[in-house]
């Protein structure tokens, strides 16, 4: 299978300070990959480079084959590489229906559009429709986005992110911030994700990591160090290493 | 009046009859008020025209400011580039009919607007409030040096605009110009209607709200707000060339920096982000204004600032925006 998303060499460095350090990986459609690691990792350095927001001092990203490296986040967007955010960012006095219908009129180019309510085009509002049940959002499609809860928010962002018909999507920590008892469904979504979408889901959460994951890359100090089956990432001894420090050891010594 | 604060009602049947109702009931209003203006005050007539005039700048503002989040005060540079290029087609080029001269108010504003915008949006926050300040500064400089064009500080006089269509004469009471204002005016608030609740629109607000979830989009933030500037300054065109053609004569005080400031300050009291917010302040501005004015020569300013105190205090978002937000939380406790 060719991958969809292809990172090569990538490096960033602020200062002296190699953030992210020759990181290589590629994504194939229909993946399920995990991005984990400790506190400065270079998590964050790694999904601002792919998305865009960072320029790489050298390396390559490729999306379906073509190279994006020189484009702007904006247009990786219209090529089909959408990201969700850590902590929801949406308009607060816009409703769910609002959100996703001006992303899927701006995925098809019809977002400047100055005539017309979205809700007179038979299209926009049946797509519309579909994407919020899919979510279990329906019921608040005409609520301000204000008034409903943050677990919901948060599947929101997950309806933008689809709208927009991404080949691969990047998951910043879908479930940061949300209740335990709204988790379920948030996962359930993921698990509803398009089956040949290429996903990379930044997280911390482990049970979920575990749940959703079918292969795990470990970052540490800007590099990878492992990019195997979750499986065995706990058994890594580099892994172990990265995440408790000396302290790994602590038991097998005394 | 219920229905007419529901603007903000989205998708499903019900809010879109009720959408359409309340367009219609806004424009009704403002026929109402026109006519009633009409007849109560036929004295008044160019005071009248004068507050459509500043009513069309106040709109074009809250398109940049209350929908796109543009922090400016220099907006009246594109309101006076209107007004002297309409003024100067029909003073230095023969173009003295009404429309054409308004034509070329439309045009000189949308290019000031472009030009406003391609340096406002150069910045954030208050650099991109010094830029609007620096250009409607340099504006007004441009038009007081160019004096053999402009006139200079005396002003851009003898104007003298054809009967409008030929047959209505701008006579001494205002008569012709006010009509020509309220259609204009009427023709503009339509147009402005459907363009905010357009994807358009909502793409604008949402950039308001947040540009980086915009982008996250795929959409393009620079991109939609110069669109958006090119149509406040067609507006504010039509506001600045209605005032040359009604008073017959522009000012520099058309290009201030003081206009900018009250055209914001008439705004945040009606409520941005709302064309009837717009409207509303405007009129309550400009007729307060005339009125204390009139009643206490001496304290009036006092006055005006002690009501900007209380407003911004007590409605901060302004009086339609906060009218509407009360009327909502009604409607929502009786459900």
């Amino acid at each position: 299978m060719t991958s969809i998303l292809e990172v090569c060499n990538l490096k960033k460095a602020f200062g002296g300070l190699a953030v992210t350090n020759n990181v290589s990986l590629s994504l194939n459609p229909g993946d399920r990959v995990a991005l984990i690691g400790p506190n400065g990792a270079g998590k964050t350095t790694f999904v601002n480079l792919v998305t865009g927001n960072l320029r790489p001092d050298s390396g390559m990203v490729r999306l379906g084959g073509e190279t994006i490296t020189g484009l702007n986040p904006m247009r990786r967007v219209r090529k089909g590489l959408v990201r969700s955010f850590q902590v929801t960012r949406l308009f607060q006095d816009m409703t769910p229906a609002e959100h996703v219908a001006l992303a899927i009129l701006q995925r098809d180019g019809r977002s400047t559009q100055m005539l017309g309510h979205f809700s007179h085009m038979p299209d926009v509002t049946a797509e519309t429709g579909e994407l919020l049940s899919k979510l279990g959002l329906h019921d608040f499609a005409s609520s301000k986005v204000s008034r409903i809860a943050y677990g919901q928010q948060r599947l929101l962002e997950i309806a933008i992110a689809l709208a927009l018909r991404p080949k691969v999507l990047l998951l910043d920590e879908p479930a940061a911030g949300v209740p335990q008892s709204d988790t379920g469904r948030i996962e359930q979504a993921l698990a509803e994700l398009p089956a040949d979408l290429a996903v990379l889901m930044i997280e911390h959460d482990m049970d979920l990591v575990f749940r959703f994951a079918r292969r795990v890359i470990v970052l540490a100090a800007g590099e990878i160090i492992f990019d195997g089956s979750p499986a065995e990432v706990t058994k890594d001894a580099r892994v172990r290493e990265a995440y408790l420090g000396s302290y790994a050891y602590v038991s097998s010594v005394a | 009046m219920a229905a007419l604060m529901n603007e903000n009602a989205i998708a499903g049947k019900p809010a879109r009859v009720r959408l359409a109702g309340s367009d219609l009931l806004g424009v009704a209003i403002v026929i109402a008020a026109a006519i009633a203006g009409y007849f109560l005050f036929p004295n008044n007539l160019a005071l009248l025209t004068r507050i459509i005039s500043i009513a069309l700048l106040v709109l074009s503002l809250d398109l940049v400011t209350g929908y796109c989040g543009v922090a400016t005060l220099g907006h009246a540079a594109l309101y006076g580039a209107g007004a002297y290029a309409a003024g100067m087609a029909a003073v230095h080029f023969g173009i003295t009919d009404p429309l054409a001269m308004m034509a070329v108010g439309i045009l000189a504003g949308t290019a000031a607007g472009l030009l406003s915008g391609v340096i406002v949006l150069r910045a954030h926050g208050l650099p991109q409030l010094v830029l609007s300040i620096a250009i409607v500064h340099l504006f007004h400089e441009a038009a007081n040096k160019a004096s053999s064009w402009t006139g200079g500080s005396d002003g851009l006089a003898s104007i003298a605009p054809d009967p409008l269509l030929g047959l209505f004469e701008f006579d001494l009471w205002s008569r012709t110009a006010y009509v020509f204002g309220v259609v204009l005016l009427l023709v503009v608030l339509i147009v402005l209607r459907l363009v905010v609740r357009s994807p358009f629109g909502m793409l604008c607000r949402g950039i308001k709200e947040d540009p980086i979830r915009i982008r996250a989009m795929g959409a393009s933030v620079h991109g939609t707000i110069m669109r958006m500037y090119a149509i406040s300054g067609a507006v504010a065109g039509v506001g600045g060339a209605l005032n040359a053609i009604s008073t017959q004569v522009v000012g520099l005080d058309s290009l201030s920096f003081t206009l900018s400031a009250e055209a914001l300050v008439m705004l945040v009291l009606g409520g941005t982000g709302s064309l009837y917010g717009a409207l509303i302040g405007t009129v309550s501005f400009l007729w307060f204004e005339d009125i204390v004015s009139a009643a206490n020569p001496f304290h009036w300013l006092t006055i005006v600032g002690a009501l900007l105190i209380l407003v911004v205090l007590f409605a901060p978002r302004g009086l339609y925006g906060t009218a509407s937000a009360f009327l909502e939380r009604r409607q929502e406790a009786r459900r």
